[in-house]
Parts: C-alpha cells; sequence; structure tokens
C-alpha cells in the first residue's frame, strides 16, 4: 500500500506493506535511525515520536495508522542547526550515559515541557514513567529537562522584557 | 524481531463504513482503534486478522463524554489520557481517575482507548472492572441497528465479547445516581504494569445506609468481574468496618486466581479482600461527603 505524511515537516510518500511498524517505517524507509527501536512491546518508550503533536510509542503504531498525519522525531528537534534546549539540557546535565533510551526521553520531555513550561519534579517523573534508562541515569535526566525548562522560561521572559 | 502477520489494511470514514467494511471483509476483520492490546496480541501471533479498519478518523463520532442529569455516554474511542484528565467524570466518577492513573503510562494513555480496553477482554484489565463497579452497559452497533449489553454480559470469557462478526463497540453508557461515588485500588509490580489484583467500588448511599453497592475485580478469576454476592450483602447495610471485612471475605471468596509470575494465588487472593475493602471504605467516604477527594 501507499502511504502519505509528513515526516519533521516533510511530506513523504512511500510504499510499504501494511502491517509495517511506524518504528520500522522511521529507521528503514527514511533513514531515521534516531528514534531507536528497543523492547518491541510498549514497554521502554525509546522509539516515542509524535503523532500530531502528541508522543506515541512506534513500535506500537502501524507506519499505515500515521497516513495523513504529521510524524515528529528526535531528528526533528533540532532547527536549522541549532539545538533544542531539551537536547542542550542533556548535555549540560549529562542526562545520557548509553544514549539509548534519549530519542525518546527527549521526545516525551519536549511535549511535557510545551504543555507545561515549568514542571515540577514529581510531573516530571510521571511523564517519563513510561520510558526506561537501563542506565539508570534518571537524576539526570530530570536535571536535564529541568535545565530546558528553566532556560526556555528564561527566554520567555527576555523576549517578553524587549517586547515591553 | 516481533511484526504482525501480513493483512490488509482499510480505513474507514464513517461509523457506518466501518461496520459495512466488518461485513464486507467476514470474521477474519478486526477494528484497530489505539492498537496498544491488538498489536501485542498479533505480534504474539494471539490474533492474525486478515484485515484491520483503522478507526481513528472516526474521533467526531467516536470520541466524547457527555454526561447529562441522569447517565454518561463515553464514546468508544475515548483515549485513555481524556479519561484521566476529565475533572467532570473524576468529580461524578472518581473511580475512573483512580484506575487511569495506574493504567500503562502517559505515552500509552495517548493511544489506548476505552472500547479497545473492554474489547480485549483481559481479564486483568482495569476499566472492565470500572465499568462493571459501575453497572455500565455498552452499545454495540451492527448493520441491523444497535443493541446495549449489561457490562457483566459483556465479557463472555477471557479475551471474548458479546462483539459479534460484524458489529463494533461504540459507547460505554453509565447510570447516574444520587448519592454515589467510587474508588478503585490495585496492586501492580511496577508502576504501568497490568494488575497484580486490582479492586473497584461503586456505591449509592441513602442517608446512612448503602443503598446499592457493586465491587468490580480484576486479575483474579477468568472472567470475574463484579460479584453479585457482594451486591447482595451490601444492599440495605450500614457501612461498618466489620461490613467492610465481610464483604472482603465475600469477594476472596469468589477469587480464583492462577499463581503466576505476578503472585501466587494466596496472595492475589488477600489481595482481593484488602483491595474490596479500601474500594469500599474509599468509595462510601466520598459518597458521603458529597465530592471526589
Amino acid at each position: 500500500m501507499q502511504v502519505h505524511l509528513t515526516v519533521n515537516g516533510e511530506e513523504v510518500s512511500k510504499e510499504i506493506e501494511p502491517r509495517t511498524l511506524l518504528v520500522h517505517f522511521l529507521r528503514d524507509h527514511m533513514g531515521l535511525t534516531g528514534t531507536h527501536w528497543g523492547c518491541d512491546t510498549s514497554n521502554c518508550g525509546t522509539c516515542v515520536v509524535w503523532v500530531d503533536n502528541e508522543p506515541v510509542k512506534s513500535c506500537t503504531h502501524l507506519a499505515a495508522m500515521a497516513g495523513g498525519h504529521e510524524v515528529r522525531t528526535v531528528e526533528g528537534l533540532e532547527v536549522d542547526g541549532e539545538l533544542d534546549p531539551v537536547q542542550e539540557g542533556f548535555i549540560q546535565c549529562h542526562g545520557l550515559q548509553c544514549g539509548f533510551c534519549t530519542p525518546g526521553m527527549m521526545m516525551t520531555a519536549r511535549a511535557l515541557l510545551d504543555r507545561n513550561p515549568d514542571p515540577d519534579e514529581a510531573t516530571i517523573r510521571e511523564a517519563i514513567s513510561g520510558q526506561i534508562c537501563r542506565c539508570t541515569g534518571y537524576s539526570t535526566i530530570i536535571r536535564s529537562i529541568q535545565w530546558a525548562a528553566s532556560k526556555e522560561r528564561e527566554t520567555a521572559v527576555a523576549i517578553e522584557g524587549a517586547n515591553a | 524481531m516481533q511484526v504482525p502477520a501480513p493483512f490488509e489494511y482499510e480505513r474507514a470514514t464513517s461509523v457506518d463504513h466501518a461496520i459495512e467494511l466488518l461485513n464486507r471483509l467476514g470474521s477474519e476483520a478486526r477494528i484497530i482503534a489505539g492498537g496498544h492490546s491488538l498489536l501485542p496480541m498479533m505480534k504474539l501471533r494471539m490474533a492474525a486478522p486478515e484485515y484491520i479498519i483503522d478507526i481513528n478518523d472516526l474521533s467526531d463520532q467516536l470520541e466524547y463524554i457527555n454526561i447529562s442529569d441522569d447517565e454518561v455516554r463515553i464514546g468508544a474511542l475515548t483515549r485513555h489520557q481524556q479519561l484521566l484528565e476529565s475533572d467532570e467524570l473524576a468529580a461524578i466518577m472518581p473511580i475512573f481517575r483512580d484506575a487511569e492513573k495506574v493504567i500503562a503510562d502517559p505515552v500509552v494513555r495517548n493511544k489506548g482507548t476505552l472500547g479497545g480496553s473492554l474489547c480485549q477482554a483481559d481479564p486483568s484489565e482495569d476499566l472492565s472492572a470500572v465499568c462493571d463497579a459501575l453497572d455500565a452497559s455498552c452499545v454495540i452497533k451492527g448493520p441491523d441497528g444497535e443493541r446495549v449489553v449489561a457490562m457483566h454480559d459483556f465479557h463472555v470469557g477471557p479475551y471474548e465479547t458479546a462483539v459479534a462478526d460484524g458489529e463494533m463497540l461504540t459507547e460505554v453508557r453509565i447510570p447516574r445516581r444520587s448519592g454515589s461515588s467510587s474508588a478503585y485500588h490495585k496492586v501492580e509490580r511496577r508502576a504501568g504494569d497490568w494488575a497484580v489484583a486490582s479492586a473497584g467500588a461503586a456505591v449509592t448511599m441513602d442517608g446512612d445506609v448503602i443503598a446499592d453497592g457493586r465491587v468490580g475485580l480484576c486479575a483474579v478469576g477468568p472472567n470475574l468481574t463484579n460479584v453479585e454476592p457482594i451486591s447482595q450483602a451490601l444492599r440495605g447495610a450500614t457501612p461498618s468496618e466489620e461490613l467492610y471485612a465481610q464483604v472482603g471475605q465475600i469477594a476472596a471468596d469468589n477469587a480464583s486466581p492462577n499463581t503466576d509470575t505476578r503472585g501466587t494465588a494466596a496472595y492475589k487472593t488477600h489481595l482481593a479482600k484488602e483491595l474490596t475493602v479500601r474500594s469500599l471504605r474509599k468509595a462510601v467516604e466520598r459518597a458521603t461527603n458529597g465530592g471526589a477527594a
């Protein structure tokens, strides 16, 4: 079957088998290997991407179901060479060790901060509770997300100040 | 690598279209909504439908929480996240928020649906216990119109529902009664896991007396949801710790769990008792205080 969708702002059309999972479509058909393929059972969350601005586990989502929708992957976080504050936070606060869970963590974190610019620690922990970090580096992941949140709030204040 | 067996994909443009497709494609066709029950089953080859009918475009028709004076109607495509976040629903039926907080994780809850959860008919599935405690009914639509089946009769057996070939679940209806409230308690091995055991309770108070009460259990039997002897024991009773203990014992006596990696049968039977007690106590407390605190 033919599937038409938008991936990181780019329209794509590909011939796929209907049983193709979104994670394999992204990695094998699009060459976007930033999205990782982990447990395959919707537990680990490293395959999280956005479909229409909402994080979903792409190992449990048919590529066909994404037809006509907008998919955003970890490759879409960086815009024109500028890292997303969440990516920057993961660098600043050592939010990754082996890096395997990182793409899913960052996509979920980005979605959280878009909805809640000032989450407390419990809210962050709840938001990433569908992701597993086998290095158990949760504390630094939480700090990374807090770093991004704080940077974005400062930037927002600066923009408001400039406009005043 | 886990992938489903090959199938043909169709996308429904309306509920009528979905039913037409189901009838044209026959018994090997399955509806997909969130996919978080069906796709894992397909990966494991516990399900191998030849046709998949995607109903995710039908949110206009099937995704809603409508609250009226005498009942709540919830569309089958309503996502877990919406059930969790609805303050209106939490105010009158706090059992939904109690349960949704412990169903899977936030990312899964973005996709998974009420209808999919009920149609999976897994004896460990939380919303089935919730809906049964609330005395819900399921609206099943087919080529000849719709029929309404009590939640208690909806699950025919493990992974088996009253939905026949060519039909689909479209809505869940829950009666509203004044003086009512509800609660849900679950024990899980880790956050977001299937229940080791869980219990939901819904009560309707008439002054200081329980006019009506129901308990739904999950993960402690092949198809045990509502326990009728509990409802009999609660009718007209005055709430007390003795009553809760008595009713908890009925839950334990009616439980028939298996020993598995989630726990021993003895432990799960203990949980059936204790979680019934806690849920009932909380439901009565909420109903008496007139709120969802």
